[in-house]
């Protein structure tokens, strides 16, 4: 039997249990009584700071009072309006940088309204009711593409569904979902979720799903146009930035891409199969870097480390992300560098310098530190796969207005698109609005 | 500590929280338990004549209105008064009287008007060593449709004759309990006076439907599928008490007739105002039954707080203090305009100030980019809309404007001088000022 303390990489640290208790949902969802609690505490504030907050403008004053007075069902609908991914959306954005970090409450007692736990409590009803709330509008004729089945191009799918367009979503991955089903911690989104939600949002009708698809393999940007009246790309950032670090060892097994693991933990169907270090470093400072590190330390291994090459007030994972790491005993190191990884045969220590600004430039001090490390993961972002032939900014497919990119009849939207904050919520924004425009733009009244 | 002893009609109680003639006082155990929790008295619920025993329904008695959190504001019942046997309450009354020698115990009544049913309880009550009785005129639910409770609170004439036997075949206190179920306070508080009545105590409940079953089509509480009109009580109801308490120690063929205030008193601070409007005690019951009876240790250390902040020794010191501040509208003092001011330092920036203003009052908020919310003072006429809505408490305010400025509103000259409408130029009935 295998323990925190097993050295190495190691499978089964935690029994059975532990692990499923490990990886439930992070916050149960509330019941109907907590609910009504929670709901009471909306002051219902004119032109609401949360609405202004939330990148999807769902409006959440009216969502909550709906629940407060006992309709569920159409605080959901309310929710769906904006954001038809809001049950993800529920589950993962960073609210306390969003919506409730705008809260009134949040300023008057420091306890916001718990808005992303009551979203989930209205969305959960619907869904679990197996309830569309939309219909479809008379058929347009119309057959558009849409190339990424994660947040933004289901977002956009469905809005183009619900105006009367035929959409085809292709995807590069086995599964519809993106970064919902591939890249988002497993206790964000337990019971298979992303996946239920991509059934639900699929029952509107007329969105069909080819999956194992990528663009630039199978699919041809120059055939899509051709093919289709509209193209919407949501390919998301597929490739991952390199580190720039002498390893030594052998470096196939001991450094890997965070999202990887990520993935690897989602799409497993037993956590006792998965390897673990018994000391695991991530490098990075995102919420992938905190995903992976939590999930390692939830895994089991005994000594989890965040190692950031700048300070705290640099890290994007929120203060909430942070805490969350170091509630569950993640150490957070700041200031540090990787320099080498070390080790014979399987790695044993990774060894990190100590960094300084000078001049506005992130410089090594020459102070080295050193951490044993079985397991290296590097979350020190991603990037994109292909530009398929449009016009890039800053290494991303540049777009005006609601997603038009330099070709016409190509809009894109979510991470491979400039401009945007990377979370979900906003890819669906992207996804819907790119939807408005493309309807807009192919029935004439743009 | 300030002293909460009071004396009411002759009767001492150490302190001026009664329970009111209620389901929390229909039995010696409750009753016990009241008074070693710290009440200062009970109105024992009320008892009928002789005979057969009174017939409760056997479904839900009450309903209920809630505040945010499920807090209760308002509970309504069609409970009819006890269902026990006469001589078991009368003994019980007894009992717990001889023991607990220091506090107050009034006897409610409530039988048929006809002088022999008067006759034949009012010594059977008088052997019990209680301190007083209360007449109940004021249940508006089940009795009132036999001729008792509000049915005859209704008619100052049956007030005033039922008082008068009262007196004549009962030797202590009479307390005459109001219904509210009436236009005009005055004329039964009055029948009583003249009936010979040593108080008034009121309101009693005021009739409700507090909320309709959407399923079933049945108010609530629903009696398999029916439901009817109930006595509604509790904090939603204490304004219209208050009112009608004011009424009474106001008018002049009343004034210093020793009211026992009743309706929604809820913490000492409710107590407290009942006091200022000119009762000699109060009586609680949806408080009680919302919490138990130990919320009367709050009543207790929270009037001693306040009493000794304010340099209170008794309850007299305050006694009926608000009494003279209560007016006409006509009197209010037209020359005395003031503004809102927000405390930008405690604004949480809700806007529900500025919605309330905007849609509903006088477009004197403005809002900034920045959710600053300012007020207009050229638009303001201190609604007090603002302050109402606002969560944070004190974070607006209404502040007089200092006499011999400027009213940006309307642009004249603030006067120092008092003038209310009877004098006011726009109106047709004015009288010269001299």
């Amino acid at each position: 039997m295998n323990s925190p303390y097993t050295t190495g990489i190691a499978a089964s640290r935690l029994g059975a249990d532990e692990l499923a208790e490990n990886f439930g949902d992070l916050h149960a969802p509330f019941d109907a009584h907590e609910a009504s609690v929670a709901a009471d505490r909306c002051y219902f504030c004119h032109d609401a700071p949360c609405i202004t907050a939330c990148p999807t403008d769902i409006d959440i004053p009216l969502f909550i009072r709906q629940i407060a007075t006992g309709t569920p069902e159409a605080a959901a609908k309310t929710i769906f309006d904006q954001n038809i991914l809001g049950g993800m959306c529920a589950r993962v954005c960073p609210t306390e940088d969003l919506c409730e970090q705008a809260c009134v409450r949040e300023l008057a007692e420091g306890k916001p309204v718990e808005i992303g736990r009551l979203q989930r409590f209205a969305t959960d009803r619907v869904m679990d009711q197996g309830v569309m709330p939309f219909t479809r509008a008379a058929p347009s004729g119309k057959k558009i593409a849409v190339v990424g089945a994660g947040p933004a191009g289901l977002s956009c799918a469905h809005r183009l569904a619900m105006l009367g367009h035929d959409v085809t979503v292709y995807d590069a991955n086995p599964k519809a979902g993106g970064l919902n089903e591939y890249g988002i911690a497993a206790y964000k989104s337990t019971d298979d979720f992303a996946a239920r939600e991509v059934d639900w949002l699929m029952s509107i009708g007329g969105i069909e799903i080819k999956t194992n698809m990528a663009l630039g393999d199978d699919l041809k940007i120059d055939d899509l146009v051709g093919c289709f009246a509209a193209v919407f790309l949501a390919i998301g950032l597929g490739g991952v930035n390199a580190l720039g670090l002498t390893v030594q060892g052998e470096q196939g097994h001991v450094v890997s891409d965070a999202v990887d693991f990520i993935e690897e933990l989602r799409q497993t169907n037993d956590l006792t199969d998965l390897h673990i270090g018994r000391n695991v470093v991530v490098i990075g400072g995102g919420m992938t870097a905190v995903d992976a590190a939590v999930q390692a330390k939830l895994l089991g291994a005994e000594n989890v480390t965040i190692a950031y090459r700048r300070g705290r007030d640099g890290m994007s994972a929120s203060t909430y992300e942070q805490d969350l790491a170091t509630s569950k005993g993640v150490k957070l190191l700041f200031n540090l560098q990787p320099k080498a990884i070390r080790g014979v045969g399987d790695a044993t220590e990774i060894e990190l310098e100590y960094t300084k600004v000078d001049d506005g430039k992130l410089v090594g001090t020459g102070e080295m530190r050193r951490l044993p490390a079985d397991q290296v993961f590097r979350a020190i972002g991603q990037t994109l796969d292909t530009d398929a032939g449009l016009k890039v900014e800053g290494r991303k497919i540049a777009v005006t207005g609601a997603g038009r990119t330099s070709r016409a009849g190509v809009w894109a939207g979510g991470d491979c698109a400039a401009g945007g904050d990377d979370l979900t919520v906003t890819a669906v924004a992207e996804g819907r609005d790119a939807a408005m425009d493309i309807h807009s733009t192919l029935m004439g009244d743009a | 500590m300030a002293d909460l002893t009071t004396d009411f009609l002759g009767i001492k109680s150490p302190n001026p929280f009664w329970l009111a003639s209620a389901p929390p006082t229909d039995k010696e155990y409750n009753v016990r338990r009241a008074f070693e929790a710290g009440w200062g008295g009970v109105v024992w619920k009320t008892l009928g004549g002789e005979g057969p025993p009174i017939v409760n329904v056997n479904g839900p008695r009450y309903g209920v209105i809630y505040g945010a959190d499920r807090r209760v504001l308002g509970i309504n019942n069609i409970e009819l008064i006890t269902d026990r046997d006469l001589y078991t309450n009368l003994e019980e009354i007894k009992r717990v009287k001889a023991d607990y020698p220091d506090r107050a115990i009034i006897v409610s009544i409530m039988v048929p008007c006809e002088e022999e049913a008067w006759k034949a309880i009012l010594p059977l009550v008088e052997d019990t060593g209680a301190d007083g009785i209360e007449l109940n005129f004021g249940c508006p639910h089940g009795m009132a449709e036999r001729g008792m409770g509000s049915a005859v609170g209704q008619v100052p004439e049956y007030i005033e004759m039922v008082t008068r036997w009262c007196k004549q075949y009962y030797s202590k206190p009479v307390i005459v309990k109001l219904t509210p179920n009436i236009t005009d306070i005055r004329k039964p508080a009055a029948a009583a006076m003249r009936g010979g009545a040593d108080a008034v105590s009121l309101i009693n409940t005021i009739n409700s439907i507090t909320s309709v079953n959407l399923d079933t089509m049945s108010p609530e509480p629903s009696i398999d599928g029916k439901g009817t009109h109930g006595g509604y009580c509790g904090p939603a109801v204490k304004p219209i008490a208050m009112s009608m308490v004011s009424e009474i120690a106001r008018n002049p063929e009343t004034a210093g007739l020793p009211i026992s205030g009743i309706g929604g008193v809820t913490t000492w601070r409710d107590a407290a105002e009942y006091i200022t409007l000119g009762c000699g005690n109060v009586q609680v019951c949806t408080a009680a039954m919302t919490y138990g009876f130990k919320i009367v240790q709050e009543m207790i250390s929270g009037l001693s707080q306040w009493m000794d902040e304010k340099g209170h020794t008794s309850i007299q010191d305050f006694m009926g203090a608000a009494v003279p501040n209560t007016t006409d509208w006509q009197y209010l003092n037209l020359n005395y305009i003031a503004k809102a001011q927000i405390n930008q330092d405690d604004c949480i920036s809700c806007g529900r100030c500025y919605a309330a203003c905007e849609d509903t009052s006088h477009q004197a908020i403005a809002m900034s980019e920045d959710r600053t919310f300012t007020v207009i003072d050229e638009e303001c006429v201190a609604c007090n809309l603002c302050v109402d809505v606002c969560p944070v408490e004190n974070c607006i305010t209404m502040v007089a404007m200092e006499p011999g400025t400027i009213d940006p509103r309307t642009g004249k000259v603030v006067e120092k001088d008092y003038a209310n409408w009877t004098t006011h130029p726009n109106n047709p009935s004015a009288t010269a000022a001299e």
